[in-house]
């Protein structure tokens, strides 16, 4: 076993250094300056890699494979949590809102520190006194074992899944996108490089990784936030700065359109620093809000972690810890992506990526000294090879919850009735590890392109209306039983993407195709003017028909694009030619549901081993007797 | 400790276990609907309270963005708060750890 998996590692090691060569496209860093990103890529892989090396010789019970044996401190698992937290969509993708969208990017993040409170009061020490691997240990513990198991392990295995898409897919933009390799290869190696993590190394691995990555991850925010302040000032004087940037009032002036016609430059810079240029639908901005403060709580990958700890008062501080990293994080963020507005400007930051995704990583080698330079691209290097350790850990993280899902729930709790030794357990972990490690790599693949966005979203969604109100109402209420529990996982999850199957994230092609209709028509009268303005003779007005002329042809070719791409097609992947419900984020609707199905499947299922097992439950989850007993098993 | 010798039904009658649950919950909850009713204010207020978050503070700094930071000071007070509170919660569950194995039983 030893002698295989270093064979296996320092192959998984070479792989981005010889798949990267053939591969190349364009990409955010020069080409001469490939060799440094690939030197800062290897030494950040090498330490990670490391560190599962010597995590695989202490992994050898399920326990280990699953939870690290129990043995993480609070603080460590606070990192942890934080690590997993703060996915490539967080960290680039707040810093690229609030860079491109302002003061409502910096609104936005807020929802996802405050979704730690819930963690903290209500589930963290409660699920750490009564669970031992996964969640659904903790559903089944006064409830049919097999059913509870059945439903929560695929309720888990549903929001693995989303969010490890999304990472999937977002992660081989990212590297594409940043180096130029190659999606497909980016996909793969991602896919490798987990596996390497979770097969070799379990959750002590995993642990590991995360908190390497999130010091990277912060060490680098305050790096870029103090480079920040060095040139624009702090709080007020940054402020200040941001309001009379001309860059910044450009961007506004942009979203405004005609209404920013009569503002003065100070007006339309301080609009940046209000609400509403993103955020139009406040409902569904609430929607959102619920699933996030109620879905983290439900995130399996983010529950498991709680069983790495000994007792509920490392549960607690980890929270404590998670919540003042991750706060602290999003404030820094506030700085990258204002100071990229400034620095970088938006139009660079979306020539790049459209949804801003980039903010953060060109901030930082425009800080270095641009793009020409020795420093600049060290920086975009070290972000962008942190922003990648990110995306491997977080899908290791998934993959693990997914797997023990596979392994532990179905497999040895439901198919061998909880009878498995030792060994078979692990096994059992490793092959479903694979599976799923395989299947992310094939989704990866398959949904190139495809816009994923709203799987994060959707994760959110099942996570808030399935599990939590399961997970909720099993730990605080008497009456729940197995009824409840698999009417609540099963109507949870169907709303939620039923709800999402024909909302407006959904690509309708009608509506895109009379858009790209309009668009064409409304081409020719743009020409016009264009042509005009060329032929004035005026060199200001050429100049701005020019840089016209170029967006007129970019919005051209898309709607060609769009037509040619939906030509054959009328409606929505449901057979729909327009939203039946308007709502991007179910929550609202959903979360209700999921805990209305609880509450009526337990009043209407009768289950006298729930009741009388709620003694027992209550006391244990509330003062942790023999809750170290769980974790040796 | 082993399940078997535990009486689970005397611990939770235990009028100590009563009063930590009672004293727990009623905290909890409260807890839980500030820091949430807050949270929800935040995106509430950016949408139907436009014109007062847009009010100049000092500089450029306006209602909405002190508003958006108390967020961050709210929720680490919070978390902060449970945490010295869930001490005392933590003692009171200590002493009946301690006595698990005797409270029902004549000993």
């Amino acid at each position: 076993m030893k002698q295989h998996s270093k064979t296996i590692l320092a192959a998984v090691a070479a792989l981005p250094f010889l798949v990267s060569l053939p591969v190349f496209a364009q990409g955010a860093v020069a080409e001469q300056w490939r060799w440094l990103t690939f030197l800062v890529f290897g030494v950040i892989i090498a330490m990670t890699l490391f560190v599962t090396y010597i995590a695989a010789r202490r992994v050898r019970s399920a326990s280990d494979f699953y939870t690290a044996g129990g043995g993480v401190t609070g603080m460590q698992n606070g990192w942890a949590i934080a690590g997993d937290y703060l996915s490539a969509a967080s960290f680039l993708g707040i810093a690229g809102l609030i860079s491109i969208w302002g003061y409502d990017g910096f609104m936005y993040s807020v929802g996802w520190l405050v979704a730690y409170i819930t963690v903290l009061l209500v589930i963290a020490e409660p699920c750490r006194n009564i669970g031992k691997y996964t969640l659904a240990d903790i559903l089944a513990y006064r409830n049919n074992p097999k059913a509870t198991r059945i439903v929560g392990a695929l309720s888990v295995i549903t929001v693995s899944i989303f969010y490890l898409t999304a990472q999937m897919v977002g992660g081989g933009v990212l590297v594409k996108t940043l180096i130029g390799i190659d999606y497909v290869v980016s996909v793969v190696v991602v896919g490798i490089l987990m596996l390497g993590y979770v097969l070799f190394g379990g959750m002590v691995a995993t642990t590991w990784v995360q908190i390497i990555k999130a010091v990277l991850l912060v060490t680098a925010s305050i790096v870029l936030v103090i480079l920040v302040w060095a040139q624009y000032g702090f709080f007020g004087d940054f402020l200040a700065n941001v309001i009379g940037d001309a860059q910044v009032q450009g961007r506004v002036a942009q979203i405004l359109g005609d209404a920013a016609k009569n503002m003065s430059g100070q007006e339309l810079g301080q609009r940046f620093l209000e609400p509403g240029l993103l955020f139009k639908a406040p409902i569904d901005q609430i929607s959102l809000g619920m699933a996030l403060v109620f879905g983290t709580a439900g995130l399996p990958h983010i529950l498991m972690r709680f069983f790495t700890v000994p007792t509920a008062q490392e549960a607690r501080k980890s929270v404590l810890w998670a919540m003042g990293i991750i706060g602290g994080f999003y404030l820094l963020t506030l700085f990258l992506g204002m100071g990229a507005a400034m620095k970088v400007g938006a139009p660079g930051i979306m020539a790049v990526d459209a949804g801003g995704n980039m903010a953060a990583p060109l901030l930082a080698q425009a800080l270095g000294g641009g793009p020409d330079s020795l420093l600049g691209n060290f920086m975009l290097a070290f972000v962008a090879a942190v922003a990648f350790a990110t995306i491997v850990a977080v899908v290791a993280g998934l993959v693990l919850a997914a797997a023990s899902a596979i392994a532990h729930d179905l497999y040895v709790g439901v198919v061998r009735g909880e009878h498995a030794t030792q060994t078979e357990q692990v096994r059992a972990a490793r092959i479903a590890t694979v599976f799923v490690g395989a299947v992310a790599i094939i989704i990866g693949i398959a949904a190139q392109g495809q816009n994923v966005a709203h799987l994060v979203a959707l994760a959110f969604a099942v996570a808030s209306s399935a599990n939590f109100p399961c997970i909720l109402m099993t730990l605080y209420w008497k009456r729940c039983n197995t009824g409840g529990i698999v009417a609540g996982m099963l109507v949870g999850t169907l709303a939620a993407i039923g709800l999402v199957l024909v909302s407006p994230n959904m690509t309708y092609p009608k509506a895109i195709k009379a858009a790209a209709q309009t668009a064409l028509d409304g081409a020719i009268a743009k020409q016009a003017v264009i042509d005009a303005d060329l032929a004035s003779g005026d060199a200001a007005r050429a100049d701005k028909a020019k840089q016209a002329q170029a967006a007129l042809d970019k919005a051209v070719a898309k709607a060609k694009g769009d037509l040619e791409k939906f030509k054959d097609q009328e409606t929505s992947m449901v057979g729909l030619e327009k939203p039946l419900f308007e709502l991007r984020n179910p929550g609202l609707i959903s979360i209700p549901l999921g805990f209305l199905a609880v509450i009526l499947g337990s009043l209407l299922y009768r289950d006298k081993r729930a009741e009388e097992m709620w003694d027992e439950f209550y006391v244990r989850q509330n003062t942790g007797i023999l809750a170290a007993r769980a974790t040796q098993h | 400790m082993t399940a078997a010798n535990i009486n689970w039904e005397a611990i939770n009658a235990d009028p100590r276990f009563q009063n930590l649950h009672k004293k727990k919950t009623r905290f909890l909850l409260m807890l839980m609907v500030i820091a949430i009713g807050y949270y929800f204010l935040l995106p509430i207020g950016a949408a139907y309270f436009t014109d007062i978050f847009k009010i100049k503070v000092a500089g450029p700094v306006n209602v909405g963005l002190l508003f958006a930071l108390s967020e961050f000071i709210v929720a680490w007070g919070v978390a902060f708060y449970y945490s010295v509170r869930a001490k005392q919660f933590d003692e009171m569950a200590q002493a009946l750890i301690r006595d698990a194995e005797k409270i029902g039983r004549q000993s």
